[in-house]
């Protein structure tokens, strides 16, 4: 604060990102933000007003050095930039385009009272993005050399998502061997499953962190699932001395309302899943086939449903509605999302609650009947609730609805580990300053601990796992 | 930990339409219950199908399949021969069929669904009941498994829809007679098509049999984590992959099954015709 009252200086308004033009990027599955240059990089790192208690820093989950990597950005260094932020992060690349900035870093960061807040999350992109062609040891551990692998340090991390890229990340760039077991075809979890191609691009960007661990010896053992193909007992057998559970988010809530089960009505799991993982855009190219909504709905208001809005949309869908019971502003979703959602085309049917899905006769859905509403008073939580406005209702046709209203704990591996304690809402309980589960030398993270949440507190959780974990097998003090 | 998925045997059953694959899977294998199902994947570009575990070998680390080739990726999965080796194979999935003891239990299958039911009357017989296996097809030619289930099973009926190999007519018929002169029946099992396990539910509702079928939905992941495969049951919505595949079959709403069983009947036709045209282009 002192700091900005004693140079009272101007400051420029943030540098904006540039994207592909919305109505070209809303055909495509190229990625819609094409980066910052050198040049616009070193200007908005040049508005931080440098901090002396950055608390910005305070509102990462992995506590980036934010305000010290973006002093560096400001004189031109990128590779010193890049060796700050990989002290802390070992997915940069990843968190510079999918991370909630707004209220994490820069909802923190001081200028959000009278100005724009630092771009941090655009820096952090292009700091990533210079340095994706860096040897893959230096990718990870920011060290000139690959560590010695000791062989002896076995380490097993079930699911292949952020959580346990971080865990691996962290743990192989201290020596340890640390294997992956993952239940699809392909490593990456909801990196590749889950986000779509126009927000984080899985060759470009997925591909290459993965390729970077397997350049430190870690293994990634495919079509393994945990329950199921093994137990955390086999593991143990086998020598693994510590083992991290990183199974990810599991089965969708459906909304429970009449008509759900029609062909045309997907979760978003499924919807995205064909997508990102079948690569469906490309049928018949690729086998896994999708139906291509003409009138698509999407229900729900958080990343997911902006996922699955856009991802229609690029489909070749009529139109794109988004179903939400709230207002656009209390939508959950990045800002950024919900404002490209909209460039795009993408409709927010706001204040509206499904009640019913009707068919036709060959049981294809043909249309919804909303509920109007409106916002309520603040309940305890101190949210207003949306509240139906008696005898207000709608119809609007649909062929394709894609319902994004969260999931349940994933059954397949807590069934299967009666040991495993679970909390209230059946989510493992875990140490909250290990996140080590009720099995010692078994640690859990990511949504399988928090119920659906984000990339970064997953690896957060990852983080605090694999430093409990290095202390334990004596590669860190 | 190898897991090279090596098909070791690979019969024809019913040539062009029907094949059985002994697979190198020791990792499945070792895991495999009656009722669990794999997911597999022949190609890069090839999406992922359910197929019930036929049989296991934990000695030799072996499963069975068999499967009928309905689409592209059955049609890529019988262009494969012994010694070639599955992409992807993930295993075991699904719960286990829960084998209750102390008494009769008939096993009725259909078609391919005779392979499957294999596997479920094997845990049957190991369990200690006397298993019935009732079986049915077209005609005598299109009939499965036959020898395997005389293996065990102290009693294998057959039906023929032509007649041209037992009974002439349906399983139902054969069950429906066997209910009613047996009271030693402690369960009904049924794998086939949806309209046999509807209509074997159908036939042993009035006696009160308790009786399982065991579902082919669509998946996707087979884990728990998409939801294409749910189904109806007794007013719930539950997910075949996890909750299942085998559910009460006079609770099971057979008709939306049915429906969302041909949710991508379209695609299957698009991508099956895309396959040939590729494979005539690739020839010429």
């Amino acid at each position: 604060m002192t700091t900005a009252k004693k140079t009272k200086k101007q400051i420029a308004p943030r540098v904006p990102m540039p994207n592909q033009p919305a109505e070209e990027r809303a055909r495509n599955f190229k990625e819609v933000a094409l980066g910052y240059t050198k040049e616009m990089a070193m200007e908005e790192a040049s508005r931080c007003l440098n901090c002396k208690k950055p608390k910005c820093v305070q509102g990462c989950p992995v506590q980036v050095p934010i305000a010290d990597f973006i002093a560096e950005v400001a004189k031109g260094d990128i590779e010193k930039a890049y060796s700050i932020i990989k002290s802390t992060n070992s997915l940069p690349a990843i968190c510079g385009r999918v991370c909630p900035q707004e209220i994490q870093c820069e909802g923190a960061c001081i200028l959000n009272a009278k100005e724009q807040p630092i771009a941090i999350g655009r820096l952090e992109r292009f700091v990533a993005d210079e340095y994706m062609h860096m040897d893959a040891c230096d990718l990870i551990s920011a060290k000139p050399e690959c560590p010695f692998i000791d062989e002896e340090k076995k380490v097993a991390c079930i699911g292949s998502g952020p959580s346990s890229l971080t865990v691996a990340g962290y743990l192989a760039s201290r020596g340890c061997k640390v294997t992956i077991f993952e239940a699809l075809h392909e490593v990456g979890g909801v990196l590749v499953y889950g986000i779509p191609e126009f927000r984080l691009p899985k060759e470009d960007i997925v591909a290459k962190e993965v390729g970077a661990l397997k350049d430190l010896q870690v293994d990634f053992v495919t079509n393994y699932v945990g329950g199921k193909t093994f137990s955390i007992e086999d593991l143990k057998a086998q020598g693994y001395k510590a083992v991290f559970i990183g199974v990810g988010a599991g089965l969708p809530r459906f909304l429970n309302i009449s008509g759900e089960n029609l062909c045309g009505v997907f979760s978003a799991n499924e919807y995205l899943t064909r997508v990102n993982l079948g690569r469906a855009y490309d049928f018949p190219n690729y086998d896994t086939p999708i139906i291509k909504g003409r009138k698509v709905t999407v229900y729900g208001g958080g990343n997911v449903a902006m996922d699955a809005a856009r991802t229609a949309q690029r489909l070749g869908a009529e139109s794109v509605h988004i179903v939400y019971r709230r207002t656009a502003d209390a939508m959950p979703a990045r800002h950024e999302e919900i404002e490209h959602a909209v460039e795009e085309g993408i409709i927010l049917e706001v204040l509206a609650n499904p009640t019913e899905f009707k068919g036709d006769d060959k049981g294809n859905l043909a249309s919804v009947t909303l509920q109007k509403m409106k916002m309520g008073e603040p309940d305890e939580s101190g949210r207003r609730r949306p509240l139906p406005i008696e005898g207000e209702t709608y119809e609007l046709e649909t062929d394709l609805a894609v319902i994004a209203v969260g999931t349940r704990p994933n059954p397949v591996l807590l069934e299967n580990e009666p040991d495993l304690k679970l909390n209230k809402w059946g989510y493992v309980e875990v140490d909250e300053d290990t996140n080590e589960t009720s099995i010692s030398d078994v640690y859990a993270g990511g949504d399988i601990v928090t119920g659906a949440a984000t990339v970064i507190l997953a690896m957060g959780a990852g983080r605090k796992a694999a430093q409990e974990i290095a202390r334990r097998l004596g590669v860190e003090n | 930990m190898i897991m090279a998925n090596k098909i070791l045997k690979k019969e024809q059953l019913i040539p062009g339409q029907t094949s059985k694959l002994v697979i190198d899977a020791p990792h499945i294998a070792a895991k495999a219950k009656p009722g669990n199902f794999v997911i597999l994947r022949v190609t890069e570009k090839g999406e992922r199908i359910p197929l019930t575990i036929a049989d296991t070998d934990t000695e030799n680390g072996t499963i069975t399949i068999v499967y009928l080739v309905l689409g592209k990726s059955t049609a890529l999965l019988e262009q494969l021969n012994e010694g070639d080796e599955i992409l992807d194979l993930c295993g075991p999935l699904g719960k286990a069929t829960d084998l209750h003891t102390g008494g009769t239990v008939i096993c009725v299958g259909g078609g391919t669904g005779i392979a499957a039911m294999h596997h479920i009357a094997k845990g049957h017989h190991e369990a200690g009941n006397h298993v019935v296996a009732i079986i049915g097809a077209r005609n005598k030619d299109l009939l499965l498994f036959e020898n395997e289930l005389k293996e065990f099973c102290p009693e294998v009926l057959i039906s023929t829809d032509d007649g041209s190999y037992g009974h002439h007519g349906l399983v139902t018929e054969l069950l429906k007679d066997r209910l009613e002169k047996d009271d030693s029946v402690i369960e009904v099992v049924a794998v086939g098509p949806v309209p046999m396990m509807a209509a074997v539910s159908k036939t042993t509702e009035p006696f009160g049999t308790p009786t399982t079928v065991s579902l082919n939905s669509i998946m996707v992941d087979g884990v728990g984590m998409c939801g294409a495969c749910r189904v109806t049951v007794g007013g719930e919505t539950k997910f075949a992959c996890v909750d299942g595949p085998e559910f009460d079959g006079h609770k099971v709403d057979f008709g939306e099954l049915r429906q969302r069983l041909a949710a991508f009947s379209c695609h299957e036709k698009e991508s099956f015709d895309h396959h040939c045209r590729c494979k005539c282009n690739d020839n010429s």
